[in-house]
């Protein structure tokens, strides 16, 4: 009897761990999603639990798995995506973690970066990461955890201590943990750490030094298409054949495979991620080079990258804070309830500006507030902040790279939104799709690992599995009066930089 | 009277008017539309008069409405109470997985339509999955009569003033009977239509959702649509309609 070959992947988010088992068409065949803790333990701090998330990786598994066994298909392999930049350590002898999870959002080691950046050799950080030394980044994390847990810098050095990000947590455990567990991580996780050469793609020594790492508790750097190890831990034996950072899967599952090609990711901020092919692209402009992905036995290629903190945080803002809608969709009908913006302006740096600007100063304002705004105006300059943010990041992306932009594709839940789509694709006057598989995170690594075992040949055999399920077309007329309002959005992020500045 | 019907017996402490009002409501809902005043008074137990004087109360506020034979259905009042005035662009929101997955999964256009007054409107659009060129349609008005979304919305219309031909009148009880509606050409040549009701929380139905494409690949000759895609567009229906909090 023929069965179809299908791929598991596992979506380590930051809200919850899916699981989801995909056929070769790049169909959902079953979803097991749950939700973990989220502990903050003083202002600014943002911790998971390691051992919640295995559980949650295993059981979610196993349940997806269970489900797709009535398809009639086997699974050939295992995919995962995960959360960038949290950071994990662990005793190697027990898989007992030592201290929570820090996540990517968590600012402790503000204070740290601030002492680093000040130091005279502080220039390799840019030099050799590809980035500037940013709290955002792992790097700083782990040093955190080697100050502050007793003990742990003397353990870490004996290699008692191994450290990871999430991918690097559940490969290690699916593979064995304790007994025989495989410590590696993925190329585009690695490079979200400071602490890898992003042209040689290994741990850099002089950064390891700077950052006072040591390398004992290191995984090893894998493509992330290619063989990791075998998962034991879900019954019968599954090859780890990918995995990716969860910007970067999305990348993967937007089938953005050729220079130039660029995904948005809209949720609760926004973010922008370009291929830039197999060369570094050295950024000037606010955009960030990062790497999109790597093949076994092919070369790395590059992205650029530009975050945007707030984008349905806004609409949730409007929601929650003001009152102003029920549920976040209301705001397109709110929005369509007047002809523009009438002259009004929404900022929304919360908690400062990232790309391009990377202002952590500047906050939040509305400006052009006239009798004449109603609330309607006030839900169009919020659904306009965002498209407005993603010019920002899309121009200083064309000024690093070179690169046009032929189409921007699109996910998210901001994309059942069409007043914005179509904002966008206006402000950018550039077409906005949007592929018939929202789930592109998942996707792409199950495309990561798919390929790995040759469920599809190559990555045009992917790119013929994307299918638009929608487009939204720049209206010429529409385009141009965008253009000529732009420096007036440009205004109002200089006013929201100065009102943060002192 | 059967069991369970809603004769109204007074409970102490409660109001008289509102009890028969709901029971009046329940009767109608049951009815389908083929009721006159006689027969719901009758259903009740009450005098015509009381029952009469009632149902103008209901009329007023568009809770229930009559048609030119004398015959109440539930009314647009009720129908927006019922879907707690379900915003089109929630619903979009909430449907959007499930058109993806049909579209992925029929190879043909999917649209999700709702009643605006009296017109059918296009409130979401997933594009046919061959990557050729196609329009968003969002917000497009569609013939109530010679589209399957639009029959499946005037089949299921808690009031009856939309369409009003007589060939859309006698597919009404068809399209109620089964569950779903074709259409053969109606609208593009060459073209046909399969749609299905999605319902909101208290089962009204507040959408229709369809297919459409090419009337070889959709119809099966003479015999009709094809028995996958009715599955596949009805259950997919079903499964909107869950996520709106139908129980049913």
């Amino acid at each position: 009897m023929v069965t179809e070959r299908f791929v598991l992947a596992v979506d380590q988010g930051t809200t919850s761990t899916r699981s989801i088992v995909f056929d070769r068409g790049g169909r959902l065949v079953s979803v097991r999603q749950r939700e973990h803790r989220q502990f903050f333990p003083r202002p600014g701090w943002v911790e998971h639990d390691p051992m919640e998330i295995w559980a949650n990786t295993q059981r979610t598994a196993a349940q997806a798995l269970r489900d797709a066994a009535s398809s009639a298909g086997e699974v050939v392999a295992l995919g995962i995506a995960n959360q960038r930049e949290t950071t994990v350590v662990w005793e190697r002898a027990t898989g007992r973690p030592i201290t929570r999870a820090i996540v990517w959002q968590d600012t402790r080691t503000e204070e740290l970066v601030a002492r680093l950046s000040a130091r005279p050799d502080a220039g390799i950080v840019r030099e050799r990461s590809g980035m500037d030394i940013a709290g955002y980044f792992a790097g700083p994390r782990l040093r955190w955890v080697l100050d502050h847990v007793p003990r742990a810098r003397e353990r870490a050095e004996r290699g008692e201590l191994l450290f990871g990000t999430m991918e690097t947590w559940l490969v290690w455990n699916l593979t064995g943990g304790p007994d025989g567990g495989v410590h590696v991580t993925d190329v585009t996780n690695a490079s979200r750490t400071s602490l890898m050469d992003c042209r040689t793609c290994a741990w850099d020594p002089e950064l390891l030094d700077f950052f006072g790492i040591p390398v004992a508790m290191l995984p090893g750097i894998r493509p992330s298409v290619g063989e990791l190890g075998t998962a034991t831990a879900l019954g019968s034996p599954i090859p780890i054949t990918g995995a990716l950072g969860d910007q970067q899967a999305a990348l993967f599952g937007q089938a953005c495979f050729a220079p130039g090609e660029a995904k948005c990711t809209y949720g609760t901020g926004s973010f922008l991620l370009q291929n830039t092919g197999t060369e570094l692209v050295h950024t000037r402009s606010g955009s960030i080079s990062t790497v999109a992905y790597q093949l076994a036995g092919e070369p790395v290629h590059y992205a650029l990258e530009g975050s945007v903190a707030v984008a349905g945080a806004l609409v949730q803002w409007l929601r929650d804070g003001l009152g102003l809608i029920g549920t976040a969709p209301e705001i397109e009908t709110l929005a369509r309830s007047v002809a523009d913006n009438g002259g009004c302006y929404v900022v929304p740096a919360f908690s400062g500006l990232l790309a391009p600007h990377w202002r952590g100063e500047a906050r939040g304002l509305v400006a052009g507030l006239t009798s004449y705004v109603t609330k309607g105006h006030l839900a169009r300059a919020v659904l306009e902040a965002t498209g407005w943010q993603t010019r920002d990041v899309v121009l200083a992306m064309a000024a690093d790279s070179g690169l046009a932009l032929p189409a921007l594709r699109v996910d998210g839940g901001m994309t059942t939104n069409n007043l914005l789509m179509q904002f966008v694709a206006d402000v950018l006057d550039t077409p906005v799709v949007r592929p018939m598989v929202g789930e592109t995170v998942s996707l792409g690594a199950a495309y990561a690992a798919g390929l790995a075992v040759g469920l599809w040949a190559d990555v045009e055999a992917l790119r013929r599995n994307w299918h638009r399920s929608a487009q939204w077309s720049p209206v010429p007329a529409r385009a141009a009066q965008l253009d000529a309002e732009y420096p007036t959005w440009e205004k109002a992020v200089r006013l929201s930089i100065a009102w943060g500045a002192d | 009277m059967g069991t369970g019907c809603p004769t109204v017996r007074g409970v102490p402490g409660t109001v008289q008017s509102l009890e028969r009002a709901a029971a009046i409501l329940q009767v109608v809902a049951g009815s389908g539309g083929t009721l006159g005043v006689t027969d719901i008074a009758a259903a009740v137990g009450l005098p015509k008069t009381t029952a009469h004087s009632l149902l103008r109360t209901l009329l007023g506020i568009r809770f229930v409405e009559q048609d030119r034979a004398g015959r109440y259905a539930l009314g647009p009042g009720l129908l927006k109470l019922g879907a707690g005035h379900l915003d089109v662009n929630e619903l979009r929101s909430r449907a959007s997985n499930w058109a993806d997955a049909l579209a992925s999964r029929s190879g043909q256009a999917v649209r999700l339509a709702t009643l605006d007054g009296d017109r059918v409107v296009v409130v979401h659009h997933v594009f046919r999955p061959d990557d050729s060129a196609q329009e968003l349609d969002v917000g497009a008005v569609l013939p109530a009569d010679r589209t399957a979304l639009g029959r499946v919305l005037v089949a299921f219309a808690p009031h009856r003033t939309v369409g009003g031909a007589g060939p859309v009148r006698a597919d009404v009880a068809a399209v109620r009977a089964r569950g779903w509606a074709v259409v053969d050409g109606g609208w593009e040549a060459g073209v046909a239509g399969l749609a299905a009701p999605v319902r909101g929380s208290t089962g009204l139905v507040v959408a229709a959702l369809g297919i459409s494409g090419p009337v070889e690949t959709v119809l099966e000759g003479q015999r009709g649509p094809r028995p996958r895609l009715v599955a596949m567009v009805t259950e997919s229906a079903q499964a909107i309609s869950r996520e709106l909090g139908w129980q049913g």
